[in-house]
């Protein structure tokens, strides 16, 4: 059996009861942790509260090897990933070459960066649109599709949920501001001419930071650790998200003329 | 002032006036002279002193030159000559003749705009004579002849004058025929003609020459050159007809001054924007406009270090300019300019458009880059060499204090000759060099060892193969390692047109994509195939036949990437790849940029081609060699047998008197130590030369071992790979 078990935003605690369970009962203990990282707290901390031994992985180790499932034939095998094991990291091949080769497998959902912008930003979730990350330069240049995501996604008046690359550690969103602008100087659309921005860091944490301003003027801002991600709000807003802005995120007053 | 500080004034005086200065290389054969006309030109306008010219070749200084009597670099020397009472500046490069260090030739060709072709009257036009002016004719460089060595005509081989009259005819027709043939719209302009003064005749050694125009003051003709030459007068025919004052004056009348060529030539060497500033300033050879320099030579100099030489086509190089060098983002700032002076470089305030400068300080500077004070600039063409590197010697440092250093002069030799093809592996320590030839890499291993004192243990020299297919693959699926990418590769062989057509450099991804179709269709692509060509490397294509894919095209850098090293190193035994056609027939991408980086699409675009060559009938080709040998009658046999040793094959064969001339062909891995051997075999009375004959497939029984003892140096496992080892 491969138990796939989502491990929550932020520290070792945020775990479900239920994927604890399944931790505690597992004979082999794997982590992905490349796409994102828990920042809360470290591989020594983690295995400790959880009182069992967790061999981390590369990123290669996982595409290459098929070791997991080959365990998970006759042992009970545990995959821990950050947030919802299904959500931003895609494990979805994984887990079908697990039931192509006859290998039950099981899910428990963990909480998800996709929710989590709601609450802390106000936005709806009806609202959202497709989402991309903030590549880092790809043999020096940039790829700039996520800059006409966010295009498309204004024009249908949604949102885009932005993850920041962690291919060469996680990505800032100061950094993620100066890449999106190189995108717009590269395809001169004026996308991202006076468009308002959310930057949100740590979710999950005690102290979450969420910050909502102009796109360039969060490029000065200091949100501390990571993990980061941000949200590019749609053109036209609801009276009740304008609020959530202004009281959650330190809107400045301006965002009252996306009022729709 | 001294004699010596009043040229320098001329010289530099010279230099502003762009219609009296004249920008030459001396090519040939090898062998036929051309060391001896430059020295002796040096000598005749009083740049050189005559003893030090009649020290024989002066401008062969180097010992290694010396030692083998031949030319291996280039020289750039200046001298100032006067005609019709006006001074002329001469910028003149003396080009070597050996197959193995073509691609000096080349790069001089680019600092040019005229070229003296010499020819040896009695060898008359040889391979590498065809070559040589190939090379000219492509980068628009006007050539005259000057057929060297009449005096061996008559005094050894003793034709009496009809013969003689003949013979210069026949190089002369052979001369034109080959232009005629290459550059048919410029036959009227550049046709080699004696009677207009565009062909001289005469020794180089001995120092006369004449030419139609000259007789008519010199009263020295044909008939006057046979009876001094048959009566051993020749130092009488020097003074009367002297070389240099007929062979200048034949350049000054019909090379163009940089004014003249700059107008049509930049066309040829530069794909940018001719209204542009830079094109306007270019074709006008503008010096106020913005520097442009084409560096075409980099050198060592003990006191001043890295020395970059090249032709100024714009602006005036000043010390201080800033430049940036082609594709860099970083400035090197300019410490020095420098002209030629006789052989000397002599440092100088500054130097305008059309001359031939010497700079210190472009730290970044590489043979064949463009270096600009213009932040953006289209860069000139890349120099392409004609042949590619055929031989690897493996090279360490004998002393493990000296890896470093190894490393740094590897890097230095491969800025400084770019037909060298140098690896580097840090890890084993072991980097490999490969060249034009066994003479190539002798040379280039001797001056590491003696200019920069470093000891190396080299490997026998070993020759580089090519990984090409005879068949067409299977649609082949790549999987990127995250398994949400998938590619789907065909491949098959390239027709051998458009194999000749990219290697030339004929058709290239920067020129006019209309234009670049057509010549791909003209050389047998379907129209369909020669739209979708995105990428030329090395002779293989890449082709685009997928349509509408939504995230391809900023995906595509990464797949050309994955095509590149494919190509790089083919699949049977890591030896590049040639002659290759890779199509792209469909793609399914991911939808977020992270989800198909470099990471995932690289090795899954890499190894999907490598999957489908091993699915097409994958073979390696050998790199082959033309022999010519000249040898008495009674001595062919040994040299037959020499040859069929070498899986060779005796091509043609002329008998003249008792000598006998052969043309042969033989794979180059079968002819090292050649130059050994064929010495003791016959005693030392053979001249060969040797010219690269492309490359064709090994036979079919000896591939299996020779796959495997490539896989064996390599260090690889001892079978050979399947598909699936790729793709599973
Ligand atoms: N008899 C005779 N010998 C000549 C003449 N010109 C050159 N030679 C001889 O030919 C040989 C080769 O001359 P080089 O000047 O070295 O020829 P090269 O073309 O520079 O040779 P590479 O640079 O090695 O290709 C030398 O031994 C010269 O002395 C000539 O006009 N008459
Ligand atoms: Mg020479």
């Amino acid at each position: 059996m491969l138990v796939f078990v989502g491990l929550g935003l932020y520290d070792e605690r945020d775990v479900s009861v239920k994927g604890l369970e399944e931790i505690r009962r597992a004979d082999y203990i794997f982590a992905e942790f490349y796409t994102s990282v828990l920042t809360g707290t470290s591989p020594e901390r983690i295995q400790k509260f959880y009182g069992k031994d967790v061999e981390f992985l590369s990123r290669d180790k996982i595409e290459s090897d098929t070791r997991i499932i080959d365990l998970a034939g006759n042992h009970r095998v545990v995959f821990l990933v950050p947030g919802d094991p299904m959500v931003a990291t895609t494990h979805v091949s994984l887990a079908l070459e697990a039931v192509r080769r006859g290998v039950e497998i099981k899910l428990i959902h963990g909480a998800s960066i996709m929710s989590a912008v709601c609450g802390l930003t106000g936005l709806h979730s009806y609202k959202f649109g497709k989402s991309a990350t903030v590549p880092y330069p790809q043999l020096g240049r940039i790829p700039t599709s996520p800059y006409r995501i966010i295009d498309e996604n204004r024009k249908s008046n949604s949102h885009t949920l932005l993850y920041l690359d962690t291919a060469e550690g996680p990505m800032s969103i100061n950094k993620a501001v100066e890449i999106l602008l190189e995108m717009e100087k590269i395809e001169g659309g004026g996308v991202l001419e006076g468009v308002f921005a959310v930057g949100i860091a740590r979710a999950g944490s005690e102290k979450p930071l969420v910050r909502c301003d102009y796109l360039e003027r969060l490029q000065d801002h200091d949100f501390g650790d990571p993990m980061h991600v941000m949200v590019i709000p749609s053109e036209k807003l609801h009276f009740s998200e304008v609020e959530a802005l202004r009281i959650l995120a330190g809107a400045p007053p301006e965002i009252e003329g996306c009022l729709e | 002032m001294g004699r010596r500080k009043k040229m320098v004034e001329r010289v530099k005086a010279l230099m502003y006036k762009q219609e009296n200065i004249r920008n030459i290389g001396i090519v040939a054969h090898i062998d036929h002279g051309k060391t001896t006309l430059s020295d002796n030109l040096l000598a005749g306008c009083g740049m050189i002193s005559d003893e030090l010219a009649g020290r024989q070749l002066f401008l062969d200084f180097d010992e290694m030159e010396q030692a083998r009597g031949i030319t291996i670099n280039a020289a750039n020397v200046s001298m100032v000559h006067e005609y019709e009472g006006e001074d002329y500046l001469i910028n003149l490069i003396d080009t070597p003749g050996h197959v193995d260090f073509g691609g000096d030739v080349t790069r001089a060709m680019r600092a040019v705009d005229g070229a003296v072709v010499v020819v040896d009257a009695v060898e008359g036009v040889m391979p590498q004579t065809e070559t040589v002016l190939r090379q000219a004719l492509r980068e628009n460089v006007k050539p005259v002849l000057f057929v060297n060595k009449v005096d061996r005509l008559i005094n050894e081989l003793e034709v009496d004058k009809q013969e003689m009259q003949l013979r210069l005819a026949k190089v002369i027709n052979q001369v034109n025929k080959f232009i005629k043939s290459m550059r048919p719209e410029k036959y009227q302009e550049w046709k080699l003609d004696a009677s207009n003064g565009s062909v001289a005749f005469g020794s180089a050694l001995y120092k006369w020459a004449i030419s139609v125009p000259a007789m008519k003051n010199t009263g020295v003709g044909f008939n006057e050159v046979f009876d001094y030459c048959k009566a051993g007068n020749m130092e009488e025919l020097a003074k009367k007809s002297p070389l240099y004052v007929v062979v200048l004056d034949m350049v000054v009348r019909h090379l163009p001054s940089p004014l003249e060529a700059q107008k049509d030539r930049i066309g040829v060497i530069w794909k940018g924007d001719m209204d542009s500033d830079e094109g306007r300033s270019m074709i006008s050879c503008d010096p106020e406009g913005p520097i442009v320099l084409m560096v075409t030579d980099i050198s060592i100099d003990p006191h001043a270090g890295e020395v970059a030489t090249g032709r100024l086509y714009s602006g005036t190089l000043k010390r201080g300019a800033e430049l940036y060098i082609s594709g860099m983002y970083r400035k090197n700032r300019v410490q020095q300019v420098g002209i030629f002076m006789g052989p000397d470089r002599v440092e100088v305030e500054e130097i305008p458009a059309g001359n031939i400068a010497a700079v210190v300080g472009l730290k970044d500077a590489f043979v064949g880059c463009t270096a600009t004070s213009l932040e953006k600039m289209v860069p000139f063409e890349e120099i392409r060499h004609v042949s590619e590197p055929v031989v690897t010697v493996a090279v360490e440092a004998e002393d493990m204090k000296d890896l470093p250093k190894l490393i740094e002069v590897l890097r230095q030799i491969s800025k400084e000759d770019p037909t060298l093809n140098v690896q580097i592996n840090e890890e084993t320590g072991e980097h490999l060099i490969s060249g034009m030839g066994e003479l190539h890499l002798e040379v280039v291993i001797a001056k590491i060892e003696r200019d920069k004192g470093l000891k190396l243990k080299t490997s026998p020299p070993i020759v580089v193969y090519r990984e090409t297919v005879q068949g067409t693959s299977d649609v082949i699926e790549g999987k990127s390692p995250n398994k949400h990418n998938r590619f789907y590769i065909q491949v098959e062989p390239l027709p051998q047109e458009v194999v000749e057509l990219v290697k030339s450099g004929e058709v290239s991804m920067r020129m006019d994509k209309v234009e670049r179709r057509k010549k791909f269709e003209s050389a047998g692509l379907n129209k369909e195939e020669a739209k979708g060509v995105t990428e030329i490397f090395d002779g293989n294509l890449f082709l685009d036949m997928t349509k509408g894919i939504q995230y391809l095209s900023e995906t595509m850098e990464l797949i050309l990437e994955g095509f590149k090293e494919a190509m790089r190193n083919g699949p049977l035994s890591r030896e590049p790849c040639s002659g290759i056609k890779v199509k792209l027939v469909d793609v399914k991408l991911h939808e977020d940029a992270v989800h198909r980086g470099p990471a995932q699409v690289i090795p899954a675009v890499r190894q999907a081609i490598h999957a489908s060559i091993l699915t097409a009938k994958p073979t390696l080709l050998e790199p082959m060699q033309y022999i010519f040998i000249t040898v008495p009658q009674e001595l062919m046999g040994n040299v037959t047998k020499e040859i069929q040793s070498r899986r060779g094959q005796i091509l043609e064969m002329n008998v003249e008197g008792d000598m006998v001339t052969l043309k042969a062909k033989a794979p180059v891995a079968e002819m090292f130590g050649f130059a050994g051997d064929i010495r003791s075999a016959t005693e030392g009375r053979a001249l060969w030369a040797t010219e690269h004959a492309g490359f064709e497939p090994v036979p079919h029984a000896m591939l299996n071992d020779i796959v495997m003892s490539v896989r064996k140096r390599k260090g690889l496992k001892l079978e050979i790979p399947k598909p699936s080892d790729y793709v599973g």
